[in-house]
């Protein structure tokens, strides 16, 4: 196996941990105000601590804001920004319940570290020194948000940027809670200051203002009064009627800097003034295989070569330029060990999955579901259907490969990257530059995507070992073959399903298995259709490489093998696909909105032209409901999506415009992978490298995509980066089916068009 | 020894002619708007104009560029640092998501409008199709493009601060 852990598979799931909520509050130098939640984990001591990188059962700061004698105010997130805005939503809703104007607000990532940012800052609020001094500070979150913070720790994603909870945890349970706390405490003071009562105090725009006596005054002058304030227990939500900013679509702060080039992500970042070293790198093909030998003679006489790195699982090229870099990598000659999966192609891989499956049968395998007599009510009905669904793996390809730049001296190292997981990434780097995690400090930047891509910290690992071994500071950037080859991928799957329907066109059974672990735990399951007997199992199968989570989970395959399936049942019905479901959904109100309002956009049943058809699909993931009509165009003999209709419930749309963004935006990803990609194997080895053999979906194939919002739920948000992929590889295969009863029931759709 | 213009201003640098503008701009310049995606002119991140033509800068050698001029997305704004037009319309219709294609993004859809002031859709596809964005933002683009060239309305007037 590889040198690191983190080479290896990483969790998918976030452990689940038990946690207790705290808010904190100091005074920072120059006397500004710094509120914040922090989430501590089970510490048997009883005292919050710095944070420790990575791992459970360690603190972590869940949210802060600051003012600054500016006036302007500072959110500081602990989550990344990849796209997905949730950085600038998460400040939108502490602003709203803080009273601050939009133009006001500031958004900084939250440190990876006690260390990072300033020891003032950090150490002050969350040191064990300093919070305790506040009276019942321990106590005093519990009688009223326990069960918030019980929540979000369910969530076990408040230490990661990832399923689709930045808003509906952090956001919603952390920054709305420390916004409405401090301006509590701003008007608090005033009120002492002014010796007038509280409740007379008004706030408005970051303004503190009592009408009476026409005393006006910015939140900075009574910032350092408000941080001697004690702490309020309960300080007031906004209900929302009252709401301000929440669901308005306040711009996003990170976009000014993404259209003049200013803007930093992991490949820019770096020293300030200090000269960089770019590292090339290509690890062994086939996971499991190590470097036998590599013969650089050719490489070491190339132009601006500093050193060639033999790290037993991958080779590293140091240069004074990347380009030169690359040049010498590609002329290394390197031979690999043996592998357990060195002669394994992918359908080798698929016959085990359907052996499984066989053994599994009709009764074995791991219980997903099991309600009703699925079995009994398939035997005893009038109509039986049957189906087997397959998908491929997939890569994220991200547009920004994996990179770090690190620089590792004096026992310290230093990292710039971008990460879904900062503590994650600073454990690797530790390991890789035998260091301690204390001694790495994790320069958080922007993400050119994450997409679940960026949840390891292989990169950040590999990155540490070559500043390590040269002593300079180093920027390692992955080739796009690199990054294609070496991916953590959404697995491949098959799913077989048979369905029992009474002589009316009623689903009484559902029986299904598939291969794939699933995460989140109820991808496959089909709890909101109305069906009275329902068997869910999956068979436990080997998957060759290295696994990881990507755009919506196991939702990408379910929502596809599922909504298929549905379909196909409508059809062997004689019934409409959306009536259908229609029929299914009496016990789901939410779901049969979304349903409806996705086929009334569409115009559900009206002419289209010759050779063009529609299809409808539904799902749920993260809390979120998306039910979306894709229209095909047949004509030129290969299917060409032309409109996409989209009606997503997500709770309550904190930002309506960075909804309907991330709806766009789960629909091309998800139609992107469903038209096009897989990732294959042949002799253990991935076979696409690039764009040219593993395709992205571009502007001229693009469909028009039409989104609605329904805020269906305003105190039960969803989420909202994932929740719009699943059912757009459905509806296209559903709307291919209509035009043309050719049933896709193996993805990419392209392979049936060759 | 090229000689080249780089955002109007006139430079000289040592550098192998067989480098490609990308790492020349990045590296050597300390310009780091133009970004590296795939190398092999598949996905446009790195593209910037070379005389006002948008190329792939990942694979075009510097020698490519003697006597030329290079604009990049540091380039392009009014040296009063005004926006251009584009870059307005892209923060109007919030385009960027992760951002890292937008700079190549901006300088097709620049270059776009300089040989085509109101294109058409077909036009705007062949002019884009060079240009991958992993995030889907293929609508907003088209938009964006249709509010700088004055054709359609912006979503907002306010800009971010």
């Amino acid at each position: 196996m590889s040198d690191s852990k983190f080479s290896k598979p990483p969790r998918s799931k976030a452990a689940k941990w038990t946690r207790r909520g705290f808010i904190g509050v100091g005074a920072l130098a120059g006397g500004a105000l710094i509120v914040g939640v922090a989430i501590r984990t089970g510490n048997p001591v009883g005292k919050l601590k710095p944070i420790v990188a990575g791992g459970e059962g360690e603190a972590l700061i869940n949210a802060w804001v600051k003012i600054g004698a500016d006036n302007l105010v500072t959110a500081i997130v602990p989550h990344c920004e990849m796209g997905q805005g949730a950085q600038s939503t998460i400040a939108q809703m502490l602003a709203d319940e803080m009273d601050v104007n939009w133009e006001n607000i500031r958004v900084m990532d939250a440190p990876a570290d006690g260390n990072y940012v300033s020891q003032h800052t950090v150490r002050t609020f969350i040191g064990p020194g300093t919070v305790p001094n506040r009276p019942n500070q321990a106590s005093f979150m519990e009688p009223t948000y326990d069960g918030l913070f019980t929540q979000l720790g369910k969530l076990g994603d408040a230490y990661i940027t990832g399923g689709s909870s930045s808003v509906r945890s952090t956001g919603q349970y952390g920054m709305r809670i420390a916004g409405a706390a401090a301006r509590q405490m701003l008007v608090a003071a005033a009120a002492a200051e002014w010796g007038v009562p509280a409740s007379e105090i008004t706030t408005e725009s970051t303004m503190l203002s009592h009408a009476k006596s026409g005393k006006s005054e910015a939140y900075a002058k009574f910032a350092a009064a408000a941080a001697e304030q004690d702490l309020p227990r309960a300080p007031r939500i906004k209900t929302v009627a009252e709401y301000k900013l929440m669901g308005m679509p306040a711009p996003r702060k990170d976009i000014p800097g993404k259209v003049d080039g200013t803007a930093i992500f992991g490949i820019d970042g770096g020293p300030e003034g200090q000269e960089l070293k770019y590292a090339a790198v290509k690890a062994a093909p086939v996971v499991g295989a190590r470097v036998e030998s590599m013969d650089a003679t050719v490489a070491k006489t190339m132009p601006g070569v500093l050193q060639i790195l033999n790290m037993g699982d991958f080779v590293a090229v140091v240069a004074d330029s990347y380009w030169q870099a690359q040049q010498a990598l590609g002329a290394i000659e390197t031979a690999y060990t043996k592998s357990e999966i060195d002669g394994l192609d992918s359908e080798q891989m698929f016959a085990g999955f359907t052996k499984a499956l066989d053994e599994a049968g009709a009764k074995g395998g791991n219980t997903k579901a099991d309600y009703g007599d699925a079995a009994g009510a398939l035997s005893s009905a009038a109509l039986k259907v049957e189906a087997e669904y397959k998908v491929p793996f997939l890569a994220h390809a991200t547009m920004e490969p994996m990179n770090c730049t690190a620089w590792v001296r004096g026992g310290k190292c230093d990292i710039w990257t971008g990460s879904q997981v900062p503590l994650m990434a600073r454990s690797g780097a530790a390991e890789g530059a035998g260091v301690s995690a204390d001694d790495v400090t994790m320069h958080s930047v922007l993400l050119g995507g994450g997409f679940g891509r960026r949840l390891t910290a292989e990169y950040t690992n590999q990155a540490a070992r070559i500043a390590k071994a040269t002593g300079y500071p180093v920027r390692m950037i992955w080739s796009r073959e690199e990054d294609t080859t070496q991916d953590f991928y959404r697995p491949a799957d098959i799913s077989r399903f048979s369905g029992g329907l009474d002589k009316d066109g009623k689903l009484l059974s559902w029986n299904n298995v598939h291969c794939t672990e699933d995460e989140p735990a109820e991808a496959a399951l089909v709890e909101f259709y109305d069906i009275p007997n329902v068997s869910v199992r999956n068979a436990e199968v080997e998957m060759p490489l290295r696994l990881g989570s990507w755009r919506s989970v196991a939702h990408s395959q379910h929502g596809f093998f599922v909504e298929s399936f549905i379909d196909e049942l409508a059809h062997a019905a004689g019934k409409d696909p959306y009536e259908f479901r229609r029929t299914l959904l009496a016990n789901s109100p939410r779901h049969l909105a979304v349903l409806d309002g996705a086929a009334k956009m569409a115009g559900w049943g009206s002419d289209l032209p010759e050779g063009h058809g529609r299809g409808i699909a539904l799902a749920r993931s993260f809390n979120s409901i998306v039910a979306e009509v894709a229209e095909v165009d047949m004509t030129g003999g290969k299917p060409r999506v032309t409109r996409m209709y989209c009606c997503v419930d997500a709770g309550f749309a904190m930002n309506p415009d960075g909804l309907t963004a991330q709806m766009e935006s789960g629909i091309i990803y998800g139609l992107t992978a469903a038209m096009y990609d897989e990732i294959t194997i042949k002799d253990g080895r991935v076979q696409q490298s690039n764009f040219h053999d593993y395709q992205m979906m571009r502007m001229g194939d693009a469909p028009r995509i039409t989104v609605q919002i329904i805020n269906g739920a305003p105190d039960n948000l969803g989420g909202a980066g994932e929740p719009g992929l699943p059912p757009a590889a459905p509806a296209v295969a559903n709307a291919i089916f209509a035009a043309t009863g050719q049933r896709i029931r193996e993805l990419p759709i392209a392979k049936h068009f060759a | 020894m090229v000689k080249l213009s780089i955002n109007g201003r006139p430079e000289e640098i040592d550098v192998d002619p067989a480098m490609p503008i990308l790492w020349v701009v990045r590296e050597r310049f300390g310009m780091n708007g133009t970004k590296f995606g795939c190398g092999i002119a598949q996905c446009g991140a790195c593209t910037v104009h070379l005389d006002g033509e948008p190329i792939r800068s990942c694979s075009t050698p510097i020698s490519a560029a003697e006597g030329k001029a290079i604009t990049t997305i540091e380039g392009i704004a009014a040296e009063d640092g005004t926006l251009s037009k584009v870059q307005q319309a892209w923060i109007s219709e919030q385009v960027p998501q992760c951002g890292y294609c937008q700079s190549g993004q901006i300088m097709s859809a620049t270059a776009l409008l300089e040989r085509s002031p109101q294109p058409s859709d077909e036009q705007i596809d062949a002019a884009m199709k060079g240009n991958v964005c992993r995030c889907g933002m293929y609508g907003r683009i088209r938009k964006a493009i249709k509010v700088a060239a004055g054709t359609e309305a912006p979503t907002r007037q306010e800009s971010a601060t």
